[in-house]
């Protein structure tokens, strides 16, 4: 402010050649640093297996917004660590201001808008996964399953001839579309079944309901996501993925014990 | 004794407090021998229904009674009954011993200070509930509390360190120094300010008494879904009412707020030479007002169904469940912003002085804040993805949810570009200043992952849940709130706290911090639900990990009670101004002449100068006698030419 004119001018020019030799140093330290993160973040075993066919772009998905916020922390750390380190008061700086930056309007511009490009371009993908793992008719078979929670407990009824089965257990054949009907007899709970992706909440006096392709045969927890009381965390049972013939042959044994129940 | 008893204080505040039982005992025997229910059962005293709703109106008519017992409404109900009023008839203004803290004060200074203690005598009592759930939590199965009372632990845990810690504390803080960074002798309404101390620990002693209750704490989490909140033991409604009264303290805290910076700016204080932590109270104020009467709303619903069966969550009787959860979110969404925003405003003080740099871009600093009130409002069925709520609304909340992450980028980048080339002060609260910055971004990051549907159907309710909140409340709110409490406390006590203390204090928090609460993103990701009592054997290993470093992180908050506790006793005596900012409450003494100013300030100048030859914020001359006027804004176009 008060400097000459040409020493203001030459203290700039030193202060921009300083600038850019700085900025030069730290676009290395973060690209070295981006690339370890989202390495590291790729590495890691986030999820449980894959036994949907929902799982699949939902895993990528995840991949991608690592691939994408790993670079953004990196960035807001680099820079302020470079600053602990190159800024640092240093002995006999004690009284010594800062030059008086008060701000830069293409910066802010620039500030504003990356991020807001970034995240429209997110929501967009989001909403192309979310229609892709919504959409109807992605297996060759479709069954309908009512799954029904209460305290604590959940309770699986399959579709057919005389009747619905009510049944402890959940079966479902690989290989089909599985349409969950979700109900609850008290008060809120979740049905969550994390290899599969989904979950929804089973509220009172509504049914919810969410699609899955099952791809893969196994037993996979089910859980409840929802507090629901006391017994929450026990409400915790399993789901069987088996081939076609297995499951026709326990629908079939189910229903004759139920038959034998009744009589 | 006669004297006590009648003049205000606490012991007229116990009788009261005893009074209004007997008289909800009285009412409710009343009511139930009109409408001829039982009331009186042979073994014991009271039916069970009777002893309840006893309880429940006991539970609405105490605090009222104490709150007029302890001498909060004494001014009002002389002025109202036509007697003398005495201008300072609660105390003389100011605190002379520390019992004046245990007295209605209407100072800001002495109520901000209330607050604080208060809230943090609750934080820590929060923490150790927080410490009981993590030992439960060490490893799979039942370890020392059964499932009831473990879903009372982490309940009680949340609504103590939301309602009673995070709100209130930067409510104190900015209590005792806004008034002064405005350049006002006091709050606007300073009667008002007192009762909305006093509801506060009202609220707080509530939820904690709450595990005496019959059958329990109340269990529901803090959000206490209906209709499961409606269909527990009693101890429920010590959150339902308790959190009435915490609200109230927040929306007439909140008025007054407003009404001062409206108001009572010293002159030449234009809102564009206002330091940014008093706009970062403007707009949470303004949430504030606007938001909190929808949790009052949700929780009087359930007290509803709850006491009078009004039956608003029972599909069949024309109820709605999902009803309960839109309302709750309404207020709860932009609460969280009531908890980060003023935060925003203590970090922008702290990196300023602390990097004797201006803050950058100060004005879109104050119109993000703006723009964070506004997106506040439209994202709160974000928290609803999963709940059977109609899914259309599902994609404009998933947009608005990740546009709010512009304002807040903003924010973060002019911070990161007001370190930029300063000379950076590496001591205690610029270590959590920076700490804050860090950790902010990464729940920043994990929130803009949450808004993305597709991971959120399968990561909400679960650990990744309790990671995310972990890093933006604990490591985002909690980190400001310490470097507040350090970067002020020269000025609130007149002492300095032990700087190496503090830097141990940073360390461990900041270390431990991580160990507890990274690994909740990778074992919510594999599928381990929130708040279980018990869970999975494949998650044993990570959970006792969190454990331990969780025990590490709460020993380490005793190092900060002990530096504060010793330096307030017998720390060096601080100067008025320890960190040369150029804000007005460094102006003056630590701590403040009782009416803060004794000579009114004039502001000529924005209140981040730093670097500036002879700038100046505020002159205690009047203003014919200042230099001309400069808006806060003026040289930064000059300067920026300097720069290229």
């Amino acid at each position: 402010m008060g400097l000459p004119e040409e020493d203001t001018a030459e203290a700039g020019q030193a202060t921009s050649r300083e600038s850019r030799a700085q900025l030069r140093q730290m676009l290395v330290i973060g690209v070295v640093a981006s690339v370890l993160g989202i390495a590291l973040g790729l590495v890691i075993d986030w999820f449980p297996v894959q036994a949907s066919g929902e799982a699949k772009p939902i895993d990528t998905m995840w991949d991608v917004l690592i691939i994408a916020s790993v670079p953004v922390f990196v960035l807001t750390q680099t820079i302020v660590l470079y600053s602990v380190w190159k800024f640092r008061m240093k002995p006999g700086e004690e009284l010594k201001d800062g030059p008086p930056i008060h701000g830069n309007t293409q910066l802010e511009v620039v500030w504003t808008a990356i991020p807001a490009i970034l995240l429209v371009g997110l929501c967009t993908y989001a909403y192309i996964v979310l229609t892709g793992i919504e959409k109807a008719d992605a297996s060759p078979e479709q069954m309908n399953v009512r799954v029904v929670g209460e305290q604590f407990t959940w309770t699986f009824f399959y579709p057919g001839e005389g009747g619905e089965l009510a049944s402890p257990e959940l079966y479902l054949p690989i290989d089909t579309q599985v349409t969950f009907a979700v109900q609850s007899k008290d008060v809120i709970h979740d049905f969550f079944v994390p290899a599969f992706r989904e979950k929804v909440d089973a509220v009172p006096g509504i049914t919810t309901n969410y699609d899955v392709n099952t791809r893969r045969v196994g037993d996979y927890p089910v859980v409840c996501a929802e507090l629901c009381g006391l017994g929450h965390s026990t409400m915790r049972q399993t789901a069987h993925v088996v081939p076609r013939p297995q499951f026709d042959q326990w629908l079939a044994d189910q229903r004759a014990r139920a038959a034998e129940a009744a009589e | 004794m006669a004297a006590k008893l009648r003049g205000p204080g606490f012991y007229r505040a116990g009788l009261f407090t005893l009074g209004a039982v007997v008289f909800s005992a009285a009412l409710i025997i009343a009511v139930r021998a009109a409408y001829g229910y039982d009331t009186f059962a042979g073994g014991s005293l009271f039916t069970v229904e009777a002893q309840n709703a006893i309880l429940i109106v006991s539970l609405i008519s105490a605090p009222l009674f104490f709150l007029a017992g302890i001498g909060a409404f004494d001014y009002w109900f002389y002025w109202a009954s036509g007697r003398p009023t005495r201008p300072e008839d609660h105390s003389s203004h100011g605190a002379h011993s520390w019992r004046d803290y245990f007295r209605v004060n209407t100072d800001h200074k002495v109520i901000g200070i209330q607050y604080v203690v208060t809230s943090f005598f609750f934080m820590l009592v929060g923490g150790l509930l927080a410490m009981m759930v993590r030992a439960e939590l060490a490893a799979p199965g039942q370890q020392f509390v059964d499932a009831n009372a473990y879903n009372g632990l982490f309940s009680v845990h949340a609504s103590l360190m939301i309602f009673l810690f995070i709100i209130p504390v930067f409510a104190g803080l900015a209590n005792y120094v806004l008034p002064l960074m405005i350049g006002a002798p006091d709050m606007a309404f300073p009667r008002l300010n007192a009762l909305s101390f006093w509801m506060l620990p009202l609220g707080g002693a509530m939820m904690t008494a709450s595990f005496f209750a019959p059958g329990g704490s109340f269990a529901t989490g803090w959000t206490a879904y209906a209709p499961l909140s409606t269909d527990v033991p009693i101890g429920q409604l010590f959150f339902t009412i308790g959190v009435q009264f915490a609200g109230a303290s927040s929306i007439a805290t909140a008025l007054n707020f407003l009404v001062t910076i409206i108001t009572m700016r010293a002159p030449g204080m234009s809102f564009w030479r206002m330091p940014l932590l008093v706009w970062a109270n403007f707009s949470t104020s303004l949430l504030v007002v606007i938001a909190t009467p929808f949790i009052a709303a949700s929780q009087f619903f359930v007290l509803l169904d709850y006491a009078l069966g009004f039956n608003f969550f029972t599909q069949e009787r024309a109820g709605d469940v999902l009803m309960y959860q839109h309302v709750f979110w309404f207020y709860s969404h932009p609460a969280v912003y009531i908890m980060m925003l003023p935060g925003f405003g203590i970090i922008s003080e702290v990196l300023s002085v602390k990097s004797r740099k201006p803050i950058f871009g100060y004005r879109m600093m104050a119109f993000s804040l703006l723009a964070i009130v506004l997106l506040g409002f439209t994202v709160w069925a974000h928290h609803m993805f999963v709940s059977g709520m109609q899914s259309w609304i599902r994609i404009p909340m998933m947009v608005t949810t990740a546009i709010i992450a512009v304002p807040t980028g903003i924010k973060i980048f002019s911070w990161l570009a007001t370190l930029w080339r300063g000379v950076l002060h590496m001591d205690t609260p610029m270590l959590w200043a920076l700490g804050f910055l860090t950790m902010f971004t990464l729940g920043g990051i994990s929130g803009v992952v949450l808004a993305m549907i597709p991971v959120t159907i399968h990561v909400s309710d679960t650990y990744f849940i309790v990671a995310h909140i972990h890093y933006v409340l604990f490591g985002g709110s909690l980190f400001t709130i310490f470097a507040g409490v350090y970067y002020w406390f020269p000025k609130m006590t007149g002492r300095m706290f032990d700087e190496r203390l503090g830097k141990a204090h940073f360390w461990l928090t900041f270390v431990f911090f991580n160990l507890t609460f990274a690994p909740m993103h990778v074992i919510g990701v594999q599928g381990m639900p929130r708040r279980v009592a018990d869970y999975a054997e494949q998650f044993a290993s990570w959970n006792l990990m969190i454990s331990l470093s969780s025990f590490v992180l709460g020993l380490s908050t005793l190092i900060f009670v002990y530096n504060m506790v010793a330096s307030w006793r017998s720390g060096p005596r601080a100067p008025a101004n320890p960190w040369r900012a150029l804000t007005l409450e460094w102006q003056v003494s630590s701590p403040p002449p009782i009416f803060n100013f004794d000579r009114v300030p004039t502001v000529v100048g924005g209140p981040y100068e730093y670097g500036v030859p002879g700038a100046q914020h505020g002159i205690f001359k009047p203003a014919e006698e200042a230099r001309p006027k400069q808006p806060a804004g003026a040289t930064a176009a000059g300067e920026r030419e300097e720069e290229r």
